[in-house]
């Protein structure tokens, strides 16, 4: 009469999977960068603080989609996402603050507004799931080519945490891009938010590929931004044609965040990301 | 046999041979204490209760995940913040387990989603209490989830088997949350004066509604001696409250801090711990629909389930399309 199945949670796949689970992947830690005594030059401290800041903003706007996403699967998804993120943020702090004898919370509670390093399109809000995706899909593809040269890097800090990082930002390119076919090419509603996200994302690609004094002074530490855009102008192509999708063509926005100059966003997400850490100064969690 | 005895065949319906061989088998089952598999006959009330209590359990953790992620992007330090991201996704991932679960009983997850947003299905009345501080963090964890695995360990071995196995799974990680809800209110009882003070306020806030989390007391608790003849329930409500109250009375002393309870104290003559009058209209108007934050949860639900509706449709038609395609290519 009875079949006795085999249902064992293990076959329900990784999707379900605990975030929290320790892989090799997860073997370098902030916790352990914290521990090197080695001190980043000003330079490198500065690149890493860039890297850190990217990561952070967007792990802050990805935190909130947690228990709001289009399917429970979708909470999960983007909730691995962003912290995945922050742990590459907090990996990159604590590198940069041992070049001043800050912590990660120091850096990441305790800066002002024109003190964060990240670039323009990690701030823009999240908007609709489609916002999210477009956002999602460009950093995603910058992140994963920019990681792919930084485990080069002739700083080994940088090299170890892109190295983890690299794994990472590949998986969060694929949930992007499938996202993107099928939001491209699912219905017409679809399809037009998709394109009018596209739209809205698009002033803020130029920027991530601005050399600067910096990138062009450390060298071998870091990557010339401008060296990507080629690769990462091909691979959106391929996407976005597959998804039935059109290039925008939208004039860049100024930018400035490498230099500390953001847009109106990025005060209120620091002000909601650093509220209770200002109200106890001196407190540890 | 106590199951069949508390489970009487309406004469009105004669059972079949097939009924009666899965009515037997059913009972052999049970009194041996083994378990009941998706594709085994069982009795209507049997799959019906374990789809209620299975869903329940489902929608509890699904919303549960609000007052949590309400401190997500204000969490004071980035391990922290990193800590509760990986806790509210470990409840979304629970949900999941345990809408499949419910789903072998033959009820498809979007059935029983509709009728979460409906407000006809029920959830862990502790979630209709809001998170008003990061220390609720701690609280939460340390009570809320305790309570949870007390009464869920136990289930680990209800005779459902996949609902059995779905809590081994979600008993270790809640077990992992406790600890870092124990953690965060003792680093906060060990801070400044303003932490420890936060502490005490959550653990006041949280005490008695966690107790509650046990369900009413076993004279007023009609379902649980059935639960209990099936093998799903090991313990009366009562018995699993007495003994985490023993427990947190205990760890409550590590955090130096204390449980807003005066007639707290072990009965060496029963030995058992006694605790404090509950408010049980509370409990009932929390369920009832009346608790502070009841609306406002239902209200999330419904608005990331309509919000997310365009993205569902699309990536139905984008499926559609591809196999079309794949048809197209076959052809």
């Amino acid at each position: 009469m009875s079949t006795h199945q085999d249902h064992s949670l293990d076959s329900f796949g990784d999707a379900a999977a605990s975030a929290t689970r320790v892989t090799p992947g997860n073997a370098l830690r902030p916790e352990d960068i914290a521990l090197q005594t080695d001190r980043p030059t000003e330079d490198v401290a500065q690149y890493a603080l860039r890297l850190g800041d990217d990561s952070l903003v967007l792990a802050q706007r990805l935190g909130h989609w947690i228990s709001r996403g289009p399917e429970i699967e979708e909470d999960i998804a983007l909730g691995n996402i962003a912290l995945d993120l922050l742990g590459h943020a907090r990996s990159f702090l604590t590198y940069a603050g041992h070049a001043w004898d800050k912590t990660e919370d120091d850096l990441a509670y305790w800066r002002e507004e024109d003190e964060f390093r990240s670039a323009w399109i990690f701030e823009q809000p999240n908007g609709d799931f489609g916002v999210t995706i477009a956002r999602q899909l460009v950093v995603s593809v910058f992140q994963r080519l920019l990681y792919s040269r930084l485990v080069n890097s002739t700083d080994a800090t940088i090299a170890a945490i892109s190295a983890k990082a690299l794994k990472e930002v590949d998986y969060h390119r694929d949930h992007a891009t499938q996202w993107t076919l099928r939001l491209g090419d699912g219905t017409e509603e679809s399809h037009r938010r998709m394109q009018e996200a596209l739209e809205l994302m698009w002033p803020y690609v130029d920027e991530l590929f601005d050399d600067d004094e910096l990138t062009e002074r450390i060298g071998a530490v870091g990557v010339l931004p401008s060296s990507l855009r080629a690769e990462f102008d091909a691979e959106i192509a391929a996407v976005l044609d597959e998804a039935t999708l059109t290039l925008p063509a939208v004039p860049r926005a100024s930018g400035g965040g490498r230099r500390g100059e953001h847009t109106e966003h990025l005060g209120y997400l620091l002000a909601e990301m650093q509220v209770l850490a200002r109200k106890h100064p001196g407190a540890t969690w | 046999m106590a199951a069949a005895a508390l489970q009487p065949v309406p004469a009105s319906a004669p059972m079949s041979d097939e009924d009666a061989a899965g009515q037997a088998y059913f009972d052999r089952i049970i009194a041996e204490d083994s378990r009941i598999e998706p594709t085994d006959w069982m009795p209507e009330a049997y799959r019906k209760t374990l789809m209620r209590q299975i869903s329940q359990h489902a929608h509890s953790e699904i919303i549960g995940m609000q007052p949590e992620a309400n401190w997500i992007t204000r969490a004071p330090s980035l391990k922290r913040k990193s800590i509760l991201m990986a806790k509210v996704q470990d409840e979304a991932g629970h949900g999941l387990y345990l809408y499949s679960a419910a789903e072998t009983l033959g009820t498809p997850r979007d059935v029983l989603n509709q009728q979460l947003l409906d407000g006809k299905a029920k959830y862990s009345s502790i979630f209709n209490y809001p998170a008003r501080s990061w220390a609720d963090m701690g609280a939460i964890g340390w009570l809320v989830d305790g309570a949870a695995i007390a009464n869920q360990v136990p289930l680990c071995r209800a005779s459902y088997g996949p609902y059995g196995r779905a809590m081994v799974r979600i008993c270790k990680e809640e077990s992992f949350h406790q600890r870092q809800g124990f953690e965060i209110l003792l680093e906060l009882s060990h801070g400044t004066p303003e932490q420890k003070q936060m502490a005490q306020d959550a653990v006041n806030r949280f005490y008695a509604p966690a107790l509650m989390m046990f369900g009413p007391p076993d004279d007023d608790s009609p379902n649980s001696k059935q639960s209990m003849a099936w093998n799903i329930k090991r313990f009366s409500n009562d018995e699993l409250r007495q003994r985490f109250v023993g427990m947190i009375a205990e760890q409550v002393k590590v955090l130096g801090l204390t449980l807003p309870d005066p007639e707290l104290r072990f009965d060496e003559e029963t030995g058992k711990w006694i605790h404090m009058e509950l408010d049980w209209q509370e409990f009932k108007d929390v369920i009832a629909g009346r608790g502070p934050c009841n609306a406002q949860r239902l209200a999330r639900r419904r608005e990331a389930h309509e919000n997310g509706a365009w993205v569902r449709e699309a990536a139905r038609a984008y499926a559609e399309k591809q196999n079309n395609k794949r048809k197209a290519g076959a052809a």
